[in-house]
């Protein structure tokens, strides 16, 4: 039996940075620190984990406007994570079917029939898979696949002390993120809006957002497409292509001049 | 800013160039065979031999290093068997899965296209792999089949890279004709080159190298369109992959177009034509995937 479709809303508005969502993703994933631990800093931002990938699942962006004297500046925090979408372009492309849709409507690559071809990671959208390097395998967020079977919410939204990540029902979240759209929305905050929340970006994303800017500031794209836009044009180019080059083969071969023979 | 430029690289690197580029030749090579020998006359059939006997060896190389790129190579078989079922599996929107079976399909149409070489040349003592061999029905089938498989090998890369959400590859919908021209062109220089030095007749080379110089052409119109059509995406060439792109058309198009014209017969320099060509097919490859891999 197909259970209700459930997923995060994150609030980024009360996001406060503190990554205990990395943390929790990585300790009950079990998954592995780069580089035996050493992590290189960014040297540029308080943040160093910089991406998603292969053994980082979530990732808290820290996005840092300053002036150049510094005077004037804010933050953005916005815990990213794979969005679940509804219509997902990784599982559209995987070759070996390793990319499945669970009865809870999110999706899940299974790692003990992937092949580590890697052609999910280029037809995210969001950038979001990569490899683990231990697995060879290509891995990203499952929402907690194990926890959600037995009930319990994902680590990240149970470890979240702000409530940022909020898991539940899409149909629960969805209201969830309406009443505090307008709730910031009648304390003046104009820019509010959320991303993803309908069927208008790739038939809705499981995982949507409130943000305060434009996606692009937050990395995030602003008009993803699934990958399988471009197959039937760019099929029809090749095929022409093919015909014009046996044409002119045709022309090519058969015309000897006076050696026709 | 286009929507590409926020995922990842797929880490597409030097193995997936060469697969790009010996499969776009194993592929081609095996279609201007058939083409050859289907529009061209009897003497052509040492080339037409010569384009059977490469493309087998080719497509298992391809095949050798599509596995040895995967994360898991020893799972290269969850690419056509899923792997708890055992069913055959095949995504038709999928050009990574229609791939791997065109590969495979088209693998089996060059064994036997070789075997069948070898036969009739006498190296392998089997009469009745002579009805592998054209004008026999069964050999004419294999051979066209093979054909329209080796266009699907030589273009079906760029449809894959089109069918992606990544910067340049996806921005476009002309990869797929710029690869399988690429593959023609690169093709033909490759049986001019290597039927120069086998023997093949004056005259089947002349045909190959008036086919090159069109497909040629060709492929400068193609590169054209490309660009015009990343559109403002096409600012990203605007470095060192742009001069090498330039590079490309010049030294890889142009030149040989060039001395073909400046010097029509076959003097000592005349290898630097098809190899030219050759360089020119790897480097355009080369500046396809690793420009937008460097793009994160």
């Amino acid at each position: 039996m197909m259970a209700e479709p459930m997923g995060f809303f994150t609030d980024t508005t009360v996001c406060i940075g503190c990554k205990a969502c990395e943390v929790a993703c990585k300790e009950w994933n079990q998954l592995p620190a780069a580089n035996g631990g050493v992590r290189p800093l960014s040297g540029d931002s308080y943040d160093n984990t910089r991406h998603l990938d292969g053994i980082h699942w979530r990732h808290v962006k820290f996005i840092e406007q300053f002036s150049a004297d510094r005077r004037q500046g804010r933050w953005l925090m916005m815990s990213d994570v794979c969005k679940h979408c509804v219509r997902a372009g990784c599982l559209e492309v995987c070759p070996t079917g390793a990319i499945i849709r669970t009865e809870f409507d999110t999706v899940v690559i299974q790692s003990d029939a992937c092949n580590g071809c890697r052609d999910c990671i280029g037809a995210c959208p969001f950038g979001v898979i990569d490899i683990n390097p231990v697995s060879g395998t290509a891995q990203k967020c499952t929402l907690c696949y194990d926890r959600m079977k037995v009930g319990l919410e994902p680590a990240c939204a149970k470890a979240c002390p702000t409530e940022s990540i909020n898991f539940g029902t899409i149909a629960d979240l969805r209201k969830m993120a309406q009443a505090r759209l307008g709730q910031l929305q009648h304390a003046g905050e104009s820019r509010a809006y959320l991303y993803g929340a309908d069927e208008g970006m790739l038939g809705g994303l499981n995982s949507f957002y409130l943000l305060v800017d434009k996606p692009e500031v937050y990395g995030l794209p602003p008009d993803p497409r699934l990958p399988s836009r471009n197959l039937k044009s760019s099929a029809g180019w090749s095929m022409l292509g093919a015909v014009i080059v046996a044409l002119t083969s045709l022309i090519s071969f058969r015309n000897r001049g006076s050696r026709d023979v | 800013m286009s929507s590409t430029f926020f995922t990842a690289s797929p880490h597409w690197r030097w193995l997936i160039l060469a697969y790009f580029f010996l499969g776009g030749l194993a592929g081609g090579s095996y279609a201007l065979a058939t083409l050859l020998d289907l529009f061209g006359k009897g003497r052509d059939r040492r080339l037409v031999h010569l384009g059977y006997l490469i493309a087998f060896p080719l497509v298992c190389v391809c095949g050798l290093v599509l596995t040895v790129d995967l994360g898991r190579p020893e799972r290269f078989w969850h690419m056509l068997v899923q792997s708890e079922t055992f069913h055959p599996i095949l995504k038709v929107y999928s050009p990574m899965s229609t791939g791997a079976w065109a590969l495979l399909a088209f693998g089996g149409c060059a064994f036997l296209s070789f075997v069948a070489v070898l036969a009739e040349r006498g190296w392998l003592d089997r009469p009745l792999l002579r009805q592998l061999s054209p004008p026999a029905f069964v050999g004419r089938l294999v051979t066209v089949i093979g054909a329209l498989l080796g266009f699907y090998v030589a273009g079906y890369t760029g449809v894959l890279l089109a069918v992606t959400n990544r910067p340049i590859w996806a921005d476009t919908t002309l990869l797929g004709l710029t690869f399988l021209i690429s593959a023609a062109s690169t093709s033909a220089a490759l049986l001019i080159l290597l039927g120069s030095w086998s023997g093949a007749s004056d005259d089947s080379i002349d045909a190959l190298e008036r086919f090159d110089a069109s497909v040629l052409v060709l492929e400068a119109v193609v590169i054209a369109a490309l660009i015009a059509s990343l559109g403002r995406v096409a600012t990203v060439w605007l470095n060192g992959w742009g001069f090498l792109l330039a590079g490309m058309v010049l030294g890889g198009i142009a030149l040989p177009l060039y001395l073909r014209w400046r010097s029509p017969s076959r003097g000592w320099r005349w290898a630097i034509r098809p190899a030219l060509v050759l360089l020119g097919g790897l480097i355009l490859r080369a500046v396809i995937i690793f420009s937008s891999d460097q793009l994160t």
